[in-house]
Parts: structure tokens; sequence; C-alpha cells
């Protein structure tokens, strides 16, 4: 809805996008270079931090890692503290490699709060001081600071670079050429479906390889229909296993999937494509001439994909809105996902860190760079280098409630584990739907 | 030497000096190992915690390492010449075979001891759990199509690998082209699996009916009008087109090695058999093959543990999906994706047991005989 809203006024985005960031941020000041100079958030106490290194690992290399250590400039510049970054593309499993044997990072950038109530549980974690997770509450928007919480109630995570997800893309020159509009109900997305159908193109670009990860792409889809037959609590309830994984509602959710993906003249390339093709690969069919198929269901991230022509020109090349609401009561929520940093040593050096991520600050130059998007209230979004940046930030912000990718909370054994592979497995005809949450039901520890 | 020297000095010398020789002698026998212990200790220290950069760890580890053994073993052999003669000739082996032996029991033994312990535990190695994980291995459904799977390689793999390397060994024994052929077949050996798999993934490639199709075998499937088949999602043709690649890949290690044996294969004998009317099955079967049955055998255990461990292939081109996963795909899953250290130790205790006779028959092949 926010987003739907927010496309139309594009015209007017600049005078809305001032109007929200001077609203919305009256804290500190956002640009960077007056932050360095005054910066008194960081160093709480005055401590100051010369000659302190802080190790940080995380999963994103290249120019990501270089746009985290921009990020953290100010914070560098303000403590005299270095930060640190390492980058791994196998972070999840050098990570758990690095800890057993005792030699863990200061702070690690976890994608999945399920491993960070694992590491929390096994009492490798340190707890956030007060003044910490104080200044989450103040500056994250409901439900960030619960994601960071583990099983035994204290709160170890500060998240800092997220994503959006249940975006669905599509390109805006055809959709004028053949005068379709985004739906804003379900019914209004299955009329659209069948128009294209109609008109001789699938509407779904699907594809749902990913190496060790195949099949997370899929999960992303149920997750999407759960929040919008089930709302937050149905959702909190199926994520933490208070609902079992064979529950009627989740495989009414698969049901609503299969519909789509089942059915080869709604899908691009049929079940064998979307299990092979990566889903990085997908989206590009869209912006072949024709294009093979017209929607793209991801999380803001997939921009990056897209074809450097279409990359070079996004704001007049791709559409975007929310996937529709399916029952009105529940509307269209937000799903969002992101790195959480942990600490896996108690220094003061790290804490003045982790507050350094609680404020916009710590995401400024980063917006700008593009690519990332921030969960600061107070963050300004005129820094954000494309409309669709923006827009996906406001629509986060503003959202009556912010949900987390579901199977990256469950345990790692379903959420990188079965509810993959038997998605993968479900998608490719080799099984029904019944067998596939029955055996991810079983799946599930004890 | 060097002692018998230091004997006849003694001998010249005084009770007191020669107690204070003895005493210098002691000291610097206790001093030079600890010396040379802190030197090791050091440079581990160092190489532990330091934060200087990479290019200087890895050029300090490689002189720490390397140089490491040899002062470990120098100043074994030197505290070892400071004793008798008798002692010297009975440590002295010791002292060379013993450093490796305990580098092996560090590296190798240990561990195996305590995957084995492991197994027994729950996901955090805290709760004994007796066999459980053993039980989750033997009916999880699927563990059971991994150890179908793991057998269809073993048996295919070997098979074909050792079987094509032999045919095309005998083949091109006879051929002008020995070389050339020789070269040809044996280049696969030289990409590692995962780069196998890369290019087997264009080969196998499958795109929608109407579009272009990118991969070789789809392709020509297109030109003679037939549908595209999307070949790694149809089960179990899949598991039998993976094992093609390391076919690929491994029959040129069985050919080399077969066709060195063959050579080996006295003429006198052959010829003593066509003398005798053999013909030349005959020939092959009852004199060629008992010749170099020993090195056959020495292959195709070589490449049955290679296709008990198989993981990057299967990796490389469908990460274990589509039920082409492997005991050594679930193993890595559960203990680094899971982080289920029980269920993880008890699939690699697993494969431990099934490639033991292998290697055991694989062993005592090279005891009896050099390839």
């Amino acid at each position: 809805m926010q987003i739907k809203r927010f496309l139309v006024l594009t015209a007017a985005a600049s005078i809305v996008l001032a109007a929200c960031g001077g609203g919305a941020s009256p804290a500190p000041s956002s640009s960077p270079s007056s932050g360095s100079s005054t910066a008194p958030e960081p160093t709480p106490g005055g401590v100051d931090l010369t000659g302190k290194t802080i190790n940080v690992y995380g999963a994103f290399v290249d120019t990501e890692a270089a746009a985290f250590a921009d990020a953290m400039k100010p914070f560098e510049a303000a403590t005299g503290a270095k930060v640190v970054y390492n980058g791994d593309k196998s972070f999840e499993q050098n990570l758990n490699v690095r800890v057993q044997a005792g030699n863990p990072p200061d702070v690690a950038l976890l994608p999945q709060p399920g491993a960070m109530n694992n590491y929390a549980t096994q009492g490798k974690l340190f707890a956030l001081p007060t003044d910490v997770t104080a200044a989450i509450e103040a500056n994250y928007g409901p439900g960030w600071k619960e994601l960071g919480t583990a099983t035994d109630g204290k709160t170890y995570g500060v998240f800092h670079r997220v994503n959006l997800k249940g975006l669905v893309f599509y390109p805006k020159a055809v959709f004028a050429a053949k005068g379709y509009t985004a739906p804003t109900t379900w019914d209004e997305l299955k009329t659209l479906e069948d128009k294209m159908v109609a008109d001789g193109t699938p509407p779904w670009c699907i594809g749902i390889e990913s190496g060790a990860a195949t099949g997370w792409a899929s999960t992303d889809w149920v997750e999407e229909i759960m929040l919008r037959t089930v709302g937050k609590d149905g959702y909190d309830k199926w994520v933490s296993h208070q609902t079992p994984f064979n529950d009627a509602a989740v495989k009414n959710a698969l049901q609503t999937l299969m519909d789509i993906w089942g059915n080869p003249k709604y899908v691009y390339g049929g079940a064998s494509y979307i299990v092979q093709t990566n889903f990085g690969e997908a989206p590009k069919a869209a912006f072949d001439n024709p294009p093979k198929c017209l929607l793209t269901n991801q999380g803001s991230f997939i921009t990056a994909f897209f074809p450097d022509s279409v990359k070079a020109d996004l704001d007049t090349q791709v559409g975007v809105f929310n996937l529709p609401s399916i029952d009105a009561q529940f509307g269209t929520p937000a799903e969002v996902g992101g790195d959480q940093a942990v600490a896996f040593a108690d220094r003061p050096e790290i804490w003045a860190l982790m507050k350094y991520l609680t404020t916009s600050e710590a995401g400024a130059s980063w917006q700008k760079a593009g690519g990332a998007l921030f969960p600061y209230k107070d963050q300004d979004l005129a820094n954000y280098s494309t409309e669709l940046d923006k827009a996906f930030a406001k629509s986060m912000v503003d959202a009556s409630f912010v949900r987390f990718d579901g199977s990256d909370a469950m345990p790692a054994a379903v959420g990188s584990g079965t509810f993959w592979s038997e998605m993968v497995k479900l998608v490719n005809g080799s099984q029904d739907i019944d067998t596939t949450v029955n055996n991810i039901e079983a799946s599930w520890p004890k | 030497m060097a002692i018998r020297f230091e004997e006849g000095t003694q001998e010249r010398m005084g009770l007191g000096p020669a107690l204070m020789a003895g005493a210098a002698r002691l000291v610097v026998s206790v001093f030079v190992p600890i010396a040379a212990f802190i030197v090791l200790w050091g440079g581990f220290v160092f190489l532990r915690d330091s934060g200087a950069p990479k290019v200087v760890i890895v050029g300090i580890a490689i002189v720490w390492g390397v140089g490491g053994i040899a002062l470990l073993y120098f100043v074994a052999n030197w505290l070892t010449e400071k004793l008798p003669l008798r002692w010297q000739a009975r440590i002295l082996p010791f002292v060379f075979v013993g450093p490796a032996v305990a580098i092996l029991g560090f590296y190798l033994l240990i561990p195996a001891i305590l995957t084995i312990w492991s197994s027994f535990f729950d996901a955090l190695g805290t709760k004994f759990v007796g066999l459980d994980n053993y039980v989750f291995a033997f009916t999880n459904s699927d563990m059971l199509i991994a150890i179908r799977n793991n057998v269809i390689w073993l048996v295919l793999g070997t098979v074909l690998s050792t079987g094509l390397g032999l045919l095309i060994a005998i083949l091109v024994e006879r051929s002008r082209f020995d070389r050339v052929a020789k070269t040809l077949i044996f280049l696969p050996m030289a990409i590692s699996f995962v780069g196998a798999s890369i290019i087997w993934r264009f080969i196998y490639s499958f795109q929608p009916e109407g579009q272009p199709q990118v991969g070789l075998l789809n392709a020509i499937l297109g030109q003679m009008g037939i549908a595209p088949v999307s070949w790694l999602t149809t089960e179990p043709l899949n598991s039998i087109l993976l094992i093609v690649i390391l076919v690929w890949g491994q029959t040129g290690f069985a050919m080399v090695i077969i066709s060195a044996a063959l050579k080996g294969v006295p003429d006198e004998i052959l010829e003593a058999g066509r003398m005798d009317g053999a013909n030349e099955f005959q020939v092959f079967r009852q004199i060629i093959i008992p010749t170099i049955w020993p090195t056959i055998v020495t292959v195709a255990t070589t490449i049955a543990i290679l296709t008990l461990k198989i993981y990057d292939i299967v990796v490389a081109m469908t990460a274990g999906n589509f039920d082409t996963q492997v005991i050594a795909t679930l193993q890595y899953k559960q203990a680094f994706t899971f982080f289920d250290a029980g269920r993880g130790s008890a699939l690699a205790v697993i494969l431990l047991v099934a490639v033991t006779p292998v290697i055991w028959y694989n062993l005592r092949q090279l005891r009896d005989r050099a390839i």
C-alpha cells in the first residue's frame, strides 16, 4: 500500500521526501561530515578508543564489503578505534568452525536470527548493555528488538543493513504498452495473470536455484502467503512451531503457491526451469525483447541482479508493487531480512560500535552508494540514490508491523534444510503437498 | 665421532673439571630443548594472536612450519648424539619416525576418536543419546536415498572407470596413435571435479522448449526434433549422469596405470601362449588379466574410495537436490549447516567404516607388490 501510493506520487516525490526526512529526523545530524566532528553518540562517557581494533566478520564481499568499511569511517574518526571487516562467502559454516575452535571474531553480522539463538544458547554471545537496547527501542520500529532477542529473553543483536521482501518487480514499458495496472488484491492479481496469459506471455519469472541454498526463494513466497492468510499471530505461531508444519493453514499456503507455480501457463519454463534456474538469473527474462515473463516476486536486493542496461536506469524502467493482500483483514505486511551484529567478546570498544550501529549515521554513506536499506526511524530518506530504494525504506519504516524471514528464524535443520529441500521436491513434482509438510514437520528438532 | 673425541678429553681431565664439564653438558642438554620449545611456542603464539598483515603472517608461517620441523629434528638428533653409541642406535629411528607418527596421531587419530565419541551425543555434544544418531542415519528417507546413491556410485563409478581404462589401455597399446590417444584421455585428470562439473553443467544445461538450447545434449536432441530433456532433475537418471563425470575424469587415471602394467607383461609368456595355440581372447583372459590383476585391484580400490567419499561433483551439479544426495553431502549439511555435531559425526563414522575394508585391501595389495 505504502509503496503503491508512493509510486503514484512520483511527481511529488521530492517534496514528500523532503517533508518526511525533515519531520522524521529531529535527532542527530545525518550528514557524515558534521557527524564526525561532533559525534557524541558513539563514545559514551567520552572514552577514547584510540588504538583499539574490532574484528567484524560477515557474509558480504567486494563492493558491499567496501561499502560497509565506508559506513564505519565516521565511527573510526570519532573514536580512534579501528574496524577491520572480513567478508567470507562461506560465512555461516566458517563462523561455526571459528567459534567451536575458540577463535571467534569480535563481532559477527548474522543474517539468521536462528543462528543468533544457537550461539546465544551455547553461551558464546554477550548480551547488549542497557544503553544499546535503549537506543534500539528509540530508533527502530516495532519488532526489531525482538528479532535480536534470544529465547533466554536477553537482547544480543543490533540490526544494520536490512532488506524488504514481498516486492513484485515488472518492466514499466510493457505495463504501459499493454495497459496493465498494478493489482492491490489477490483477485486483481489473478485477473492480471489471466490477461497476460491471454496476451501470450506467462506472467511469472521464477528461479529458485542457489547452490547449496537452492529453494530459499520458494520459502520466501510461502512466508509471504502465510503472512497474508494467517496474519502476524498465526505467522509467529508457525515460525515458533506452536502450530505444526503440517497444519491446514500451511497446506493451504502451499496450495496457493502451487496454483501458480504448478501451472506451466503461469510460469515461464515450467517446473524443471524453476528448480534449476538461479534466482538472480530468472528476473532477467522480464527485460528480454520480447519479454519471456513479466513479474518477479523478490526482495529489494534483486535490483542488483537486473541487466546492466536496466540497472543504469532503474527508476524509469522498473516498476514495483507489494505482493497483494489475500485476506483483507491482514493487509499487506512487510517481510524483512537483514544482518544483525552480535558480540562474541565483551570490550568497551565493541559496545561503542554496537551503539554506533543503532544510529542513522552508520547507514548514511551506504544509502548513497545504493543496494542497502536501513531500519532507522531517524534516517534521511533523501540519502537513498534511487526512488525505488526510498520507496522501500519508507514502506518499511511506516509498516504497521514487520516480520522477519520466517525460514531464517526457524531452526537451521528446517529453515536452511528441509524447508528448502522439500520445497524443491514439491516444485519439481517429486512429491505432493501432504508429503512435503509431513517431512518438514518430522525434521523439526525436538 | 664427536662423542669419542669428548670421551677422550674427559679421561685426561681431573675429577673436578670432569664434573664441571658434565654439569655444563647437562645444563646445555636441558637448555637447548627448552630454547627450541620457546622458539616454537613463540611462533605459534605470534601466528595465533598477532594482527600483522596477512603476507607477513603467511611468510612467518612457512618459515616457522618448515624451520620448526627442521629445528625439532636437529635438536632431537643432537640430543641423541650425546648418548652412548648403543643407545644412539636404539633411539635414533624413533627420533626420525616419532614426529611423523605424533603429527599423524594429532591430526588423524585423535579427531577420528573424537568423532566416534561425539557421534553418540546430541547436536550440541552435551547429552548422551546412545545410538539415536545411527538410527536416524538408517531410517531417514533422505539418508536411505543417499546410501542407495553411494552404492550406485561405488558400483558404476568403479566398474566403468576401471573397465574403460583397461579397454582403452589394451586397444591403444596396438594403435599407432598411442601417445596422442593416451594424452587426450588422460587430460581430464588435470581438471578438478568442480571444474569438470562446471563443464558438464553446460553439457546438461536445459532451457524451456522453443528457446535456443545452450546445452550440448539438448542442442543435439533439438537438431533431431526431440523436445529438450531436463537432465539434472530427472530421477534417477541424474545420479547416473553425475557418475559419467567421475568416469570421464578417472578413466585416464585407470588407463595410465594399467597400460604401464601391460608394458610389464613379459613377451615370452605371450609368445608361449600363442605358440600353444591360444587365440587373442584367451591370451587376454588367461595371461594378461592374471598378470596385471594386482594393478587392476589397486586402481579399482583407489577409485572405489573416491566414489564412497564423493562430494564435489554432487554439490557443484545439483547441490544434492533432486535425490542425488550422497552420504558426504548430507554429512556436511548436518555438521556445518544444521550445526548437528552428533548426526554429522555419525555420518562421518559410517563413511569411515564403509571405506575401511577397501583401504585395508588396497594396503595389502600395495604391500604384496608395488604397482
